[in-house]
């Protein structure tokens, strides 16, 4: 009787679920160590400056007048409309670097006229970039060892390791798709990565909250089943959340302008990938590491003092 | 009865509700442009400065929409932003050097708001326009100059106390001193012993030699010595220049963040900020030949130097006196009309000149003016490296002996202009660069704001159409909670005094709205699944929120945590999205929970029902 309980059969796809993920994360790999990933301004250091003109900017006119300045290997592009242009400068060593951005600008309203406006003027030393970097990495590091530990503390440890696999497995995969899209990596990225991980963190955990209610209340099924019963309890509820960050996510992507769009991009594939990692990865990690419904009965709490009596 | 609130409870939700909305109410009254009025040290401000000020506008024809005075400042709003250029002009003409006028948006908030302490939020330079600047501090160069000093102070205390040295030197973070013989090693290690704090004494007996080593403590010391030192310098130059509420904060053990919001000029605040000259007073050294030493026989403590539009000059290495003691400097001109820098000392400067030139008049006295430049490299302990360039800008025989009050001359006009704002600014304990740069045009951070709202606005409506398509009239519960959850988010981004809202923070309230809803959904959920395991639609409700509380809970505290770290350890932009996030986190689990609950009760709690909306 308890069989037709378990419902939808997730877990019978998990040996291919599991192919997918593990071929995905090694494309990743593989696509981070060879193509790396296209770090911005924030990370190489350079000077970027964002210039918008009265019509559509001719974008040859402004690479040579550049270029007779001695600004030759500026990269130039149109950024968002035909009026803004992008204009990017690795970092050199010739000329004071925190004024290369004003230099240009100068150039430039020479160049066409006075109505050139400047619209954002960044520049970032070499060394400040390695620091983004490190501290980027740091943080993650540290975020995904505090929810581990948390989860374990919570939980129960091979639950913990699922958790943080999908966590992981989610962040890989969203690092191999700039990478291999070659996107802009800038720090709005990587505060989008961090909101990743917070995002499947979540999900992962109301998952991992509901594998382990289903074990305590249904003794009779084998770790298979509940979990496939969990997973069937909580995909309305994880579709849903999924569906609304997504709209909401989609909004930004399409309404939030240029700045913002490395950001929605990298939430709306780590949102999507984190419903998914919720659904497979969790669970099968911890199913393949044996997790039992010994383990996740609530510890007998002795009370202190119990078996004394009560004070007058 | 079941699913009731206590009223206590329903009036705490009320409450939090009401502040919050309250706090939040600032938002919609926009922002004033304004011209903000402050005195320099020679000036203050009062009812006068105020009708010198009406005057003024009065004389071009513009009407303020009011002048107040607040905390020791004027400030004057105007109805239009095409105004504000003109007014600021119009007032700094009218009132002089001694005031600072700066450009300033002030919020419009209307009084009986601005007395309870109510504010709107405040917006990133992203969002408002304005440069960001990131500068770097020569630690090396920081702690040359303190060790430098403390060997000058090692060596007159000696000259003092009459002990015969041989040699006193810097040698790292120790001063070393050679004695002549056994007998003044001995007295100079009594002398020395236990003499200066944050030193230790080292005694070599052979080479009768003595050491004087800084310790950790003092090296950290130092280090944060010289780091605030900067910082308040940064905050006098930043006065300088005029600019409303700058941010001026320390970052890391050798980094100070300048924010200007507003400013548009960043060729000049980078000159201001980033200029690291001071000037040096030393004795010409008349004793040695200049030839002699220009032909490489420079003699022991003395140093040959160029000298701006002249021959090179010998100096004693001895300083008289640097630039940290100047309080105030001013141009002004002399009989033939040249320009001139007056310079006032303090206290101590003004002893240390009038002991130094005491038995010196009648002699050359030089002053030297020291720049230094970054060269964008570093040393393999990641330091800057810096080039020193100093410069003999004049040199004039000491008339009479000098106290705190004296001038100098030889600069240009602009140069003199330029002189004395940096001196009147302070001298940077340590040269500093500036690593990194961020300048945002105003057009571009109102174009920010308006997609960022934009992106809210439609990604709410969105949600709010899905959720009452999906849950019915649960679903209006739902967003009944969802519009209170941005309310709360923006009232307490408003109560918050160290919050700003940034871009990627009004990203992270999107996310919110998105995700705000997830505590609902599994609340809903359990509530549908209870009705399906056919519970009385009461039954359902409760159980509904009691079994959802812990996954809630949960669900929630793990990415607060990530929310957490990325506060403590991210900067810029990141923080800018933690906090977002974690108010967002809270207020959305209050929402979701109490808030959801108080509406539920009271709309379907404690009647008989046989079915539910969900």
């Amino acid at each position: 009787m308890m069989n037709s309980e378990e419902r939808l059969p997730f877990m019978r796809f998990r040996g291919i679920a599991g192919i997918i993920s593990a071929l995905l994360v090694i494309a990743s790999i593989v696509s981070l160590s060879v193509n790396k990933l296209n770090f911005g301004l924030d990370f190489t250091g350079g000077t970027l400056l964002e210039v918008g003109f009265q019509e559509p900017a001719d974008l040859n006119r402004v690479r040579s007048s550049l270029e007779s300045e001695g600004f030759g290997d500026a990269v130039v592009q149109n950024y968002g409309t035909q009026e803004d242009i992008l204009i990017r400068l690795e970092p050199r060593t010739d000329v004071k670097a925190e004024e290369l951005g004003s230099n240009i600008l100068e150039t430039l309203r020479a160049e066409f006229d006075k109505t050139v406006e400047m619209r954002r003027i960044e520049f970032v030393g070499p060394n400040v970039g390695d620091e983004f970097i490190e501290q980027g990495g740091l943080a993650m590091l540290t975020a995904l060892i505090c929810i581990l530990l948390y989860i374990a503390m919570r939980f129960e440890w091979r639950l913990a390791v699922g958790a943080v696999a999908a966590l992981a497995h989610d962040v890989t995969l969203t690092l191999g798709l700039f990478s291999f899209l070659q996107l802009e990596f800038d720090l709005t990225v990587l505060a989008a990565l961090l909101a990743v991980i917070g995002y499947s963190i979540n999900d992962t955990v109301v998952v991992c909250d509901r594998i382990r209610e289903t074990f305590r209340k249904y003794a009779k099924l084998t770790p298979l089943q509940t979990v496939n019963r969990a997973l069937t309890d909580t995909l309305s509820r994880t579709l849903v959340t999924s569906i609304t960050t997504i709209l909401v996510l989609l909004t930004l992507f399409f309404l939030g302008g240029p700045l913002i769009h490395g950001f929605a991009t990298a939430l709306l594939f780590g949102v999507v990938i984190g419903t998914y990692s919720s659904i497979y990865i969790a669970s099968t990690v911890a199913l393949a590491f044996g997790v039992s419904r010994e383990d996740l009965m609530p510890p007998e709490v002795e009370k202190e003092g119990a078996d004394q009596d009560p004070l007058q | 009865m079941l699913n009731k609130y206590p009223l206590w409870k329903n009036l705490l939700v009320t409450f939090v509700v009401l502040v919050a909305a309250l706090y939040a109410l600032p938002n919609i009254y926009g922002e004033d442009p304004a011209v903000q009025i402050s005195a320099d040290r020679n000036a203050t401000i009062d009812a006068s400065t105020m009708d010198r000020v009406r005057n003024a506008l009065d004389s071009v024809d513009i009407e303020p929409k009011s002048v107040s005075l607040e905390n020791e400042q004027l400030l004057v709003r105007l109805n239009s932003d095409n105004e504000q250029l003109k007014a600021r002009e119009t007032i700094l003409d009218s009132l002089g050097d001694n005031y600072i006028v700066a450009l300033n948006l002030a919020p419009a908030t209307p009084e009986w708001l601005k007395s309870l302490g109510a504010q709107p939020m405040k917006l990133g330079l992203d969002l408002r326009g304005g440069v960001h600047f990131l500068m770097e501090i020569d630690m090396g160069e920081a702690m040359s100059k303190i060790i430098d000093g403390m060997k000058d102070t090692v060596r007159a205390e000696l000259r003092e106390e009459r002990i015969r040295y041989s040699a006193v030197r810097v040698d790292g973070t120790a001063v070393e001193i050679e004695l002549r013989n056994d007998e003044a090693f001995q007295e100079a290690a009594q002398y020395l012993d236990n003499r200066y704090q944050g030193y230790v004494l080292a005694e070599n007996e052979e080479t009768r030699t003595l050491r004087l080593e800084m310790t950790e403590q003092k090296i950290a010391e130092t280090r944060d010595y010289a780091v605030d030192q900067n910082i308040t310098i940064m905050r006098n130059r930043v006065n300088e220049l005029g600019v409303a509420e700058p941010v001026i904060q320390r970052q890391g053990s050798n980094r100070i963040v300048v924010e200007l919001p507003g400013v548009q000029d960043t060729a000049r605040a980078k000159e201001i900020l980033g200029a690291t000259a001071t000037l040096e007073f030393r004795m010409v050294d008349s004793e040695n030949d200049v030839r002699d030493a220009m032909n490489g026989r420079v003699p022991f403590g003395s140093e040959l130097l160029p000298m701006r539009d002249g021959p090179q000059q010998l100096l004693k290495e001895d300083v008289i006196l640097t630039g940290d003691h100047i309080v105030n400097a001013g141009v002004g001109y002399d009989e033939y009309n040249r320009p001139q820098v007056n310079i006032t000392l303090d206290g101590v400067g003004g002893n240390k000149m009038s002991l130094a030139t005491k038995d010196n008049v009648g002699k050359p006295m030089a002053t030297v003016f020291i720049e230094y430049e970054a060269t964008d490299e570093r040393d393999e302990e990641g330091n800057l490296q810096f080039t020193k360039s100093a410069e003999v800008i004049n040199v004039a025989t000491i008339q009479s002996r000098l106290g705190s009050n004296f001038r100098i001359t030889g600069v240009g006009a602009q140069e003199a202009q330029n002189l004395a704002l940096l001196l009147r600014a302070g001298a940077l304990i340590a040269p500093i660069q500036i690593v990194e740069e961020r300048t945002v045009g105003p057009s571009l951070g109102q174009q920010n704001i308006d997609s960022g709202t934009q992106a809210i606005f439609w990604g709410f409506v969105l949600v709010l159409a899905f959720m009452v398509v999906y849950y019915k009239k649960f679903g209006l519960v739902a967003n009944a909670a969802l519009a209170t959850n941005l309310i709360l988010i923006i009232g307490v981004m408003s109560m918050i005094p160290g919050a700003t809202l940034t871009l990627p923070g009004m990203a992270g309230i999107v996310l919110t709205v998105g995700m705000a809803v997830d505590a609902n959904v599994l609340i809903f959920e359990r509530i549908r699944e209870e009705i399906k395991a056919k519970r009385s639609p009461q039954q359902a409700i409760h159980h509904g929120y009691d079994s959802a509380l812990s996954t809630i809970a949960d669900a929630n505290v793990t990415t607060l945590i990530a929310a957490l770290i990325l506060f403590a350890i991210g900067n810029g932009p990141i923080k800018g999205f933690a906090i977002t996030l974690a108010i967002g986190i809270i207020t959305s689990m209050f929402t979701a929970i109490v808030g959801t609950r108080a509406i539920v009760n009271s709309v379907w709690g404690g009647k008989r029902l046989s079915k539910l909306s969900i």
